[in-house]
């Protein structure tokens, strides 16, 4: 079985986000593996290891390191790993849906996961374009994927708290909300091992399209409430609570 | 490997000598194996086994190491009991038992037999890593933020030194400098990132700059010492983390290293020479200890408190240094300076070692109360109205304790803020 995970290297949000001019001040912040792709890897090597083949990886080189994200995903269990040698820290979701799906089109996917959105865009684009380039179906919030055959039974999950469990038949694109177990540890003795021997396989960038946005400004948000410390004996707090849930109509 | 055992039989010898004695008799079985009949030995053996956890099996049973461990004043533990859990069916590689050890040798300090828990645990933690076990998600994420950001709280390393700005002194960084230094400070993680390990740094540096001392620090080209990732299981973690440090502490002259934590203080005192690196290091209070003459006159402001001292693990049972801590704190004028029951070889653990202090929430699940809670009880039993630290792990975690324990009018304060307090006034 063909398994390939589509995925995307993004801005880091653990620090305040630097901005410059009408976009991100990309110099100036690290880049991380979008969270939902750690969750889509996992999913991807359980069900190799359910049901046996191999595991592609695949992402857009943004700045050039994405080297340390392909060897982590290999230490995990991915077989194979390619890189598409983008070297545009702005490429849009659209644009790297492209890229992918020219990636991706050669290697006869019986199915493919993606992180079902990621924080940078947050359009959750990545996976509906893909399989809209692929003409494969796709389905997305899916937090487990079992692999019988030629079909699938997935968990998709809803708001409100609710799941459904679909039957679906292969090659698919399936965006993954969460992986049916946490992603697994990779030890560094195991990822420095692979960085040493592994070999990443370059795609140039293929396909040029365009999201239709056009980014006007991009400004930090500005910040328009604070918390209010209330001091006291711990029943002084409780009648100022009171009286502050009154006065605002609340109790 | 059991076969050893199956073959084990009681032997009495006919004659037999001890220390030129002659002790022979029907009693003199007790020189000789044990045998075990009713349990199996295998998980024994498979702990025992592993480079390193050979220690494991010397257990007799005798208890003393319960009666001392930190982590069975909270729970049920001990290495007593894990070598007993072992012959009774537990696989430690994958039982909770694995990740409540903090490392905090009192066990060694008493075991008649050697068992050494700081070398069994990390060994039997690494083999459960590399078999792909069970790894608390919390120590993941921290062995994660170490391997991607140099740091086990998961900051950007271009903010390493972002600290300096809050102490108000100038903070040489040695690649600007361009010179050799007779101190190099390794600030550490916490100092540099956590909001009040950052106090700690700036008093530390109003502190250097106030004696005169010629130091500069590795700013952006500090990283983590990755020590406790170490102790928690994560070997080659450390082993990369070593190399990038000792590369970057080579590239610079210097005379000696003073470090902020005791732990930073283990690794590049004891483990380092092991990966080539052979330079004095230092804790800085031993480092400022020898200055206190100097040190004195500085001290102008009388801190009119009540205070009791908590021995880092990694500080006094670890590297013998108990008396620089106190001697620093009775320099303090108006200072009184209380002892809590359990002090120095036998201090009690804050649970932060060992890679604890990345395992909170899980331990949480598996003792009765947090150490550090246990510790801060203790504390405050003494009437003490400031508990003084000297360990950039200790400060968050016993602020958030003597909160939780009701604690709130006990101060935690590190050693340096106490001193810089002294000189400032405030």
């Amino acid at each position: 079985m063909n398994i390939v995970v589509a995925i995307k290297h993004i801005p880091s949000i653990a620090d305040d986000l630097p901005v410059s001019g009408n976009t991100v001040d990309f110099d100036s912040v690290d880049f991380v593996l979008n969270e939902f792709d750690e969750q889509s890897i996992e999913q991807a090597v359980l069900v190799k290891e359910a049901v046996g083949g191999t595991v592609t990886v695949v992402g857009v080189d943004m700045i050039g390191e994405l080297d340390a994200v392909l060897h982590l995903a290999l230490a995990k269990g991915a077989d194979k790993a390619v890189k598409i040698t983008g070297d545009d820290p702005a490429a849009d979701s659209h644009t790297q849906a492209k890229w992918l799906s020219e990636a991706i089109k050669g290697m006869s996917a019986d199915i493919i996961f993606a992180g079902v959105q990621a924080s940078n865009d947050l359009d959750g684009q990545i996976g509906p374009m893909l399989a809209a380039y692929l003409d494969m179906p796709y389905i997305g919030g899916v937090s487990s994927v079992e692999v019988a055959g030629d079909s699938a039974t997935v968990n998709k999950e809803f708001a409100g708290g609710v799941g459904a469990k679909y039957e679906v038949s292969l090659p698919m694109v399936v965006g993954v909300q969460a992986s049916v177990k946490p992603p697994r540890y990779a030890p560094v003795s195991k990822v420095r091992q692979v960085a040493q021997t592994a070999t990443i396989e370059k795609v140039a960038p293929s396909g040029e399209v365009s999201s239709g946005l056009t980014m006007k400004k991009m400004a930090p948000p500005v910040v328009t409430g604070h918390a209010e410390m209330i001091e006291g004996s711990s029943k002084e707090v409780a009648a100022k609570i009171v009286e502050l849930l009154k006065s605002k109509g609340l109790a | 490997m059991a076969q050893k055992y199956e073959k084990a039989i009681a032997i009495e010898k006919d004659n037999i000598v001890v220390d030129g004695i002659d002790v022979s008799g029907h009693w003199n079985r007790m020189f000789e194996q044990r045998v075990i009949t009713e349990y199996t030995p295998e998980l024994i053996e498979k702990i025992a086994d592993i480079p390193n956890a050979e220690s494991f099996a010397n257990c007799y049973q005798c208890a003393k190491c319960v009666a001392v461990c930190p982590v069975d004043v909270v729970g049920n533990y001990g290495p007593r009991k894990l070598y007993r859990y072992a012959q009774t069916g537990m696989d430690l590689t994958e039982a909770p038992e694995l990740w409540l050890c903090t490392t905090c040798a009192n066990c060694l300090r008493v075991c008649p037999k050697e068992v050494n828990m700081v070398k069994i645990m990390p060994a039997a933690r690494e083999q459960a890593i590399l078999d792909g076990k069970f790894v608390p998600n919390e120590l993941q994420q921290a062995f994660e933020n170490t391997a991607k950001s140099g740091n086990p709280l998961g900051q950007p390393q271009r903010k390493r030194d972002a600290w300096i700005q809050s102490a108000g002194v100038p903070v040489p960084i040695i690649k600007d400098l361009g010179r050799k230094v007779n101190v190099l400070w390794y600030v550490g993680s916490y100092p540099s990132y956590h909001p009040r390990g950052i106090d700690a740094a700036a008093a530390a540096a109003r502190i250097f700059n106030a004696l005169g001392i010629d130091f500069a620090i590795l700013g952006k080209e500090e990283k983590d010492d990755a020590d406790s990732q170490r102790l928690a299981g994560e070997k080659g973690l450390f082993e990369m983390m070593t190399e990038q440090n000792i590369e970057t502490f080579n590239k610079y002259e210097w005379d000696e290293m003073v470090v902020t934590g005791p732990h930073e203080l283990n690794a590049f005192k004891n483990v380092y020479p092991k990966y080539g690196f052979e330079r004095p290091v230092v804790h800085y209070s031993t480092f400022l200890a020898r200055y206190l003459d100097q040190l004195k006159p500085l001290l102008q402001h009388s801190v009119e408190k009540k205070i009791t001292y908590h021995d880092p693990c990694y500080l006094g049972r670890h590297n013998g240094e108990y008396e620089a801590p106190r001697k620093l704190l009775e320099a303090i004028p108006g200072v009184e300076l209380v002892e809590m029951q359990r002090n120095r070889e036998n201090g009690y653990c804050c649970g932060g070692g060992g890679g604890g202090m990345w395992m909170d929430s899980f331990t949480a699940k598996h003792t009765t109360m947090r150490l550090s809670e246990k510790r801060a009880m203790e504390a405050a039993s003494t009437g003490a109205n400031v508990l003084a630290v000297a360990c950039p792990f200790e400060v968050s975690r016993f602020t958030d304790a003597v909160k939780s324990t009701g604690n709130e009018h006990v101060d935690v304060l590190d050693i340096l803020e106490l001193l810089d307090k002294s000189m400032r006034g405030e």
